[in-house]
């Protein structure tokens, strides 16, 4: 790279560099602030739309829907969050070890994480169902009597959505953690279990110091698509949002403004502010969070 | 739009992590000795963990066998079905154009496949082996994206994609998938970990640009290429978001918007639905299966070498 590298003319990068730089700049840059510029707007999904100045910030702070939006948000986040943090880190340290069918039970881990959202949701949609396996099992148990109704109460629909969110992303934060892992040094380890260290205590104060860096990571990670739910409560709610919308995600409510006649991109680019604002906040605080660690 | 933030896609595992140095992966994997309690310990956790992952999946498979006459409410689960039948995936087909929506969630994801193959490959040669003005500025604004969630931008998206006149038709569902940031970054960072010695001794022997990214850069990347054709695979055939806000017309359905068009209009009958999941699901988890030895591989590869 520093020299004799140059046998090009100028333009030759650019060539290569254009058509990725163009689809940057039409269905990324441009859209950002595109979004700014209609949020002023009553733009309508079919035709056209005008200024409407503050408007549709003025509606969104009496909003109710987004407040519970919103409230959903936090909640599935707080929830996801130390769940998706050491689930896939166990996983990962039980399919570290070379053992033989080792490959198979990796690549069936991670069958939920490559199966559709919409796919997982109608399944689980069956499994948690009235008359669902859940409920057929858990009243032969005589744990419960009636049905529980996991898919129309409003805090029920949420928690099996969150559980759903939980089963999906195992697979993918242990592949992450599994990639970590490999550069945990294996003769700190050693040393450890040598000094007579149990396997606890050795993944307390070896491994997962040796992967803190990837945890702040998968933190990140797993706040911002918690605040970016759509299929699995879609779904899982029929479309619906749950009873009188109360299970909408801010996702959900931007969908829902993006169609019909009675759509307004307008209000839904609104919406796509607070979402990038909320989305912000968790990344900022993490990433604080982890300097301040690191400099300690 | 939502296939380039997806969750389901590898990821740069931090520098902190990265500079840890480069050991020998096969001597990281435990002990050499495993006692024999420990490895039925181990296997009998890994059993358990495999029921709760795939356990669901069979389920489905199962209902969406099991005969019209057979009671799917049992208290007592039955995984066998006790009058196995094909008869639902063929219901299925009669009722909604399945195969039509597989025809076009193929079609989608082969676009897509193909752009980010060809873009981002092009785009992460260029910007890690050439040398050019703005190249930093340019390698900036692609990291810039990654910050931006992609539910975000996709109203104004959809905006784009109809002043194009591309609303409700499937180029417009594929279009701006077809070459994600997140996949320039990729392929960026597989071409930098080659040795820049290779290119010079390529320039000495009067090879051009394009010589050396056909010759040299792109069969010492395939690793990174396999796992960006996958995941773009994955991405936008198990999209639901960005296909179900751009097609209006029935006959337009990807897979996955029909999947939930079916299950609004069966909500009665679990079997149908079943079935149809399955046919949305096994496509999927074949492409899967026959490309995992690249995909682990190529994680690894583009996440730990940096």
């Amino acid at each position: 790279m520093r020299k004799g590298v140059r046998y090009q003319r100028w333009f030759t990068p650019w060539v290569l560099v254009i058509p990725a730089l163009a689809w940057l700049l039409v269905f990324n840059l441009w859209p950002s602030v595109n979004t700014v510029i209609l949020s002023f707007t009553n733009a309508r999904p079919i035709g056209g739309g005008s200024f409407v100045g503050l408007k549709n910030f003025e509606t969104l702070l009496h909003d109710e829907q987004l407040r519970y939006a919103l409230l959903n948000s936090v909640i599935y986040m707080v929830v996801c969050l130390p769940f998706l943090t050491i689930f896939p880190l166990l996983l990962a340290v039980l399919v570290e070890k070379k053992l033989p069918g080792i490959t198979f039970f990796r690549t069936a881990f991670y069958t939920p994480v490559v199966a559709s959202a919409v796919v997982v949701a109608l399944i689980w949609q069956w499994i948690l169902d009235d008359r669902g396996l859940v409920n057929g099992l858990a009243e032969k148990l005589g744990v419960i009597s009636g049905p529980l109704p996991f898919l129309s109460d409003q805090w029920l629909l949420l928690l099996s959505a969150i559980s759903l969110t939980i089963w999906k992303g195992l697979g993918y934060y242990m592949i992450i953690y599994l990639a970590a892992l490999g550069n945990v040094g294996r003769e700190l380890h050693e040393a450890a279990a040598v000094d007579g260290a149990s396997p606890l205590r050795r993944f307390i104060h070896v491994t997962i110091p040796g992967v803190r860096g990837t945890m702040v990571l998968i933190s990140i990670l797993i706040s911002v698509s918690a605040l970016r739910v759509f299929s699995e409560l879609f779904i899982l709610s029929g479309g619906k949002g749950g009873p009188g919308g109360r299970d909408n995600s801010v996702v959900m409510l931007i969908q829902q403004y993006s169609q019909g006649f009675e759509g307004n991109l307008g209000y839904a680019s609104a919406l796509s502010i607070v979402l990038f604002f909320v989305t912000v906040v968790p990344m900022l605080v993490l990433a604080r969070l982890n300097r301040k660690a690191a400099d300690a | 739009m939502t296939v380039v933030t997806d969750p389901a896609r590898p990821v740069d595992v931090p520098a902190s992590d990265r500079t840890a140095g480069r050991r020998p992966r096969r001597g990281s994997f435990g002990f050499s000795s495993i006692s024999p309690t420990e490895k039925v310990v181990r296997y009998l956790l890994l059993v358990f963990v495999l029921l709760i992952t795939i356990g669901p999946f069979l389920w489905q498979l199962s209902t969406s066998l099991k005969g019209s006459g057979e009671d799917i409410y049992t208290r007592i689960p039955r995984l066998l079905p006790a009058q196995p039948t094909l008869s639902h995936y063929r219901e299925v087909a009669d009722t909604i154009p399945v195969w039509d929506y597989m025809k076009n969630s193929v079609l989608v994801a082969v676009l897509v496949v193909g752009g980010n193959i060809i873009g981002s490959s092009l785009a992460g040669f260029a910007l890690s082996r050439l040398r050019f003005r703005f190249r930093r500025i340019v390698l900036g604004l692609f990291l810039a994206t990654l910050v931006l969630p992609g539910e975000v931008t996709i109203i104004s998206q959809y905006v784009t994609v109809r002043e194009l006149g591309l609303a409700n038709t499937l180029f417009g569902v594929a279009l701006p998938g077809m070459i994600g940031a997140l996949n320039v970054l990729l392929m960026f960072n597989a071409f930098r970990s080659l040795p820049v010695e290779v290119d010079q001794a390529a320039v000495v022997d009067g090879a051009n640009v394009w010589q050396r990214f056909v010759y040299i850069g792109l069969p010492s990347v395939r690793g990174t290429i396999s796992v960006v054709a996958i995941f773009a695979f994955i991405g936008a055939w198990d999209d639901f978001l960005w296909p179900l806000i751009v097609l209006t017309d029935p006959n337009k359905y990807t897979l996955t918007v029909g999947l939930q068009y079916l299950s609004g209009t069966f909500s009665n009958n679990p079997r149908l639905i079943a079935a149809g999941t399955m046919i949305a699901f096994i496509p999927i988890v074949i492409v899967f299966a026959v490309c995992q030895r690249f995909f682990f591989k190529g994680v690894e590869e583009g996440a730990v070498k940096g």
